[in-house]
């Protein structure tokens, strides 16, 4: 069975009296160990899409499969809990809380995972040194560079070791440098067994996913394999 | 756990504000030290007037024309005065009672030599007077029989009086002038203090005869009565009234035309007067209390917009619409009792200054202290609840883009 398994996923937005079909009937699977860019551009429906891979909301209708859980019906709380457990999200703004240091920001999913604090900063102090910031753990994110701050976020995205990682617009905000540092971890991630859902619109940046989907309209326009991922 | 770590997030947050925090807490912070040290001066007013009303007045009532606490003199005023006939039956016939005596009431001014008091208090008594008020002649002696019977001028005087007339020197045995009238100074009173700003040691007492005699003859008095048992109060206070309607020849449809008071009815007055000191306190903590919650859902309301993305990456990273309820749940009332705690602080600070600058006491009490936390806390979660609950329902994609 695929890890993401997804099926005529539909997503309607009501605006006033207009009806929105951000997502129009897509199917897509995408199997674990896969590193996979999905692509469009702005208005496709990959924010839609990502949102939906990313348990932050349910289809108007379709089928979701993740890791073998039904995700189209369940609640708030138990998706809060799926994200909790499966997912790993790497934004483009980092996201980091301002006014904890780096390992409380990548100790939050523990937090809410209930594990203990003990546990916590162990774990919280591998995860920090396997993205290359064992040291800079004391630090607050306005303390960090663009770079460093998103290895702390990829750190969160990593610690509850999650079925994905799902990065929208990971280099966004980086200048190219650190963008190919970046992508250069997202390989290593890649490489040690992770999946990885990079959701972009440049294509400097899919060039480095295995296999490249591009959105248009809400449908799936081309799903193709990347000869030469970089 | 999740709680622990809510409560940490919540004072970081706090802290991170800490003036805008303070500022907040100010309609908190002035209600509950409003409670504070109104309850604990009525508290302190409580013990000094409970103490005090047992040292004069345990067992101790009072014949007169009206009834004490009442306004309604129309309807007293035609009653028959109090007078020999009552005092003479009451001493003759009551057997609950230890002492009984007539009190007629005159201010005059007493000089002795070249010194001169204004203004004493000057009561017409007989001989078992000190012992029904429980006081007593520090020197010199108490009246006689023949004192009374003969309408001899002498005199007992306060401790303030002999202070003022004879300072250092014994007064008794002297002669002191009260109007026109010479007489021998037998007594000095022990000494009372004051009670409130109440001078209780400025007082002359005669003989009633005397009084009337000297001062002036009026028919109608007050007749003071001590019962023997002071927990048979309500008994002796029967016997009394079954004495005065036979000697008034009331029949047995008639109300009383006389009353009987208590020092109890003086109670009540005065809990009427702290009942009206409460309601005011509960009017000033409540409208500062109300005022302080809505500094705080205000407050909250404006940390959780601030704070819209932080609620998104939480909600984004697992956490439960109810973890967020309970994280701006937790800060809402932290803020509170902080409010609560400087309230406390200073509504103690209160109670204690006026305790040491003024005859009012004071008394801090660990009940008053719980009440005002609990009573911020309660004002924290009630005012807490709508932020808290609008954090909690943020959708998690929108909070996420929130710019």
């Amino acid at each position: 069975m695929s890890l993401i398994h997804c099926q005529d996923l539909r997503k309607i937005y009501q605006l006033g009296h207009l009806e929105v079909n951000a997502l129009d009937g897509v199917d897509l699977n995408i199997e674990p160990g896969e590193y996979v860019a999905i692509m469009g551009p702005s208005g496709s429906g990959k924010s839609t899409l990502m949102n939906l891979i990313g348990c932050l909301d349910t289809p108007t209708s379709g089928t979701y499969i993740l890791d073998g859980e039904r995700v189209d019906l369940l609640t708030d709380d138990q998706l809060a809990d799926i994200r909790n457990r499966k997912i790993g999200f790497v934004f483009q703004t980092f996201n980091l809380l301002a006014r904890s240091t780096a390992m409380a920001n990548v100790e939050v999913p523990l937090v809410y995972a209930g594990v203990g604090a003990r546990e916590r900063h162990k774990l919280s102090l591998e995860t920090l040194t396997k993205v290359g910031l064992g040291e800079r753990g004391h630090h607050k994110p306005n303390e960090l560079s663009g770079g460093e701050r998103q290895r702390v976020a990829i750190a969160r995205a990593l610690i509850n070791n999650p079925s994905i990682i799902l990065a929208d617009e990971p280099t966004g905000n980086l200048d190219t440098k650190t963008s190919l540092e970046i992508m250069a971890l997202f390989k290593d991630l890649h490489q040690s067994g992770n999946t990885i859902v990079l959701v972009t619109h440049e294509d400097d940046i899919s060039k480095f996913a295995h296999r490249i989907v591009r959105l248009r309209d809400g449908k799936i326009e081309s799903d193709r394999t990347n000869p030469d991922p970089q | 756990m999740v709680f622990w770590q809510n409560l940490k997030i919540a004072l970081h947050a706090l802290r991170a504000n800490l003036m805008r925090s303070i500022l907040t807490t100010l309609g908190i912070i002035i209600g509950i030290t409003t409670v504070i040290a109104i309850v604990s001066i009525v508290d302190g007013l409580n013990d000094a007037f409970s103490a005090e009303l047992k040292s004069i007045g345990q067992g101790t009532l009072y014949v007169q024309k009206f009834p004490w606490g009442s306004h309604d003199w129309r309807k007293y005023k035609n009653y028959p005065d109090v007078g020999w006939k009552e005092y003479k039956a009451i001493d003759r016939y009551a057997t609950l009672i230890s002492g009984a005596s007539p009190i007629k009431h005159a201010r005059k001014p007493m000089k002795w030599s070249n010194r001169r008091v204004k203004s004493v208090s000057i009561s017409g008594v007989n001989k078992q007077y000190a012992s029904i008020r429980n006081i007593f002649p520090a020197a010199g002696r108490n009246f006689s029989h023949l004192d009374i019977e003969r309408a001899r001028n002498v005199v007992l005087i306060g401790h303030d009086v002999a202070e003022e007339l004879f300072g250092p020197r014994n007064p008794v045995g002297q002669k002191v002038r009260i109007g026109i009238d010479s007489f021998t100074v037998i007594g000095v009173m022990s000494e009372r203090g004051d009670f409130f700003d109440q001078n209780l040691d400025e007082f002359a007492l005669i003989p009633y005869t005397t009084f009337n005699k000297t001062i002036g003859h009026d028919r109608h008095f007050t007749i003071i009565v001590k019962v023997i048992d002071p927990s048979k109060i309500e008994q002796a206070k029967d016997e009394l009234r079954g004495i005065l309607r036979r000697v008034r020849k009331l029949s047995f449809v008639k109300e009383d035309n006389f009353a009987i008071n208590q020092v109890d009815v003086l109670k009540d007055l005065y809990d009427k007067l702290t009942g009206g000191l409460y309601a005011a306190m509960f009017a000033v903590a409540g409208i500062s209390l109300l005022i302080g919650g809505i500094g705080i859902m205000n407050i909250m309301l404006v940390s959780v917009t601030e704070r819209t993305r932080e609620i998104g990456v939480r909600k984004a990273l697992g956490a439960k619409s109810h973890w967020i309820l309970i994280q701006f749940l937790i800060e809402s009332v932290i803020l509170a009792l902080l409010g609560g705690a400087f309230g406390v602080c200073f509504g103690a600070g209160i109670a204690k200054l006026v305790a040491s600058v003024s005859p009012l006491p004071a008394t801090v009490r660990l009940w008053s202290v719980i009440t005002g936390f609990l009573f911020s806390s309660f004002v924290g979660i009630i005012f807490g609840i709508f932020p808290a609950r609008a954090a909690a329902k943020k959708n998690p994609i929108e909070a996420l883009r929130y710019e």
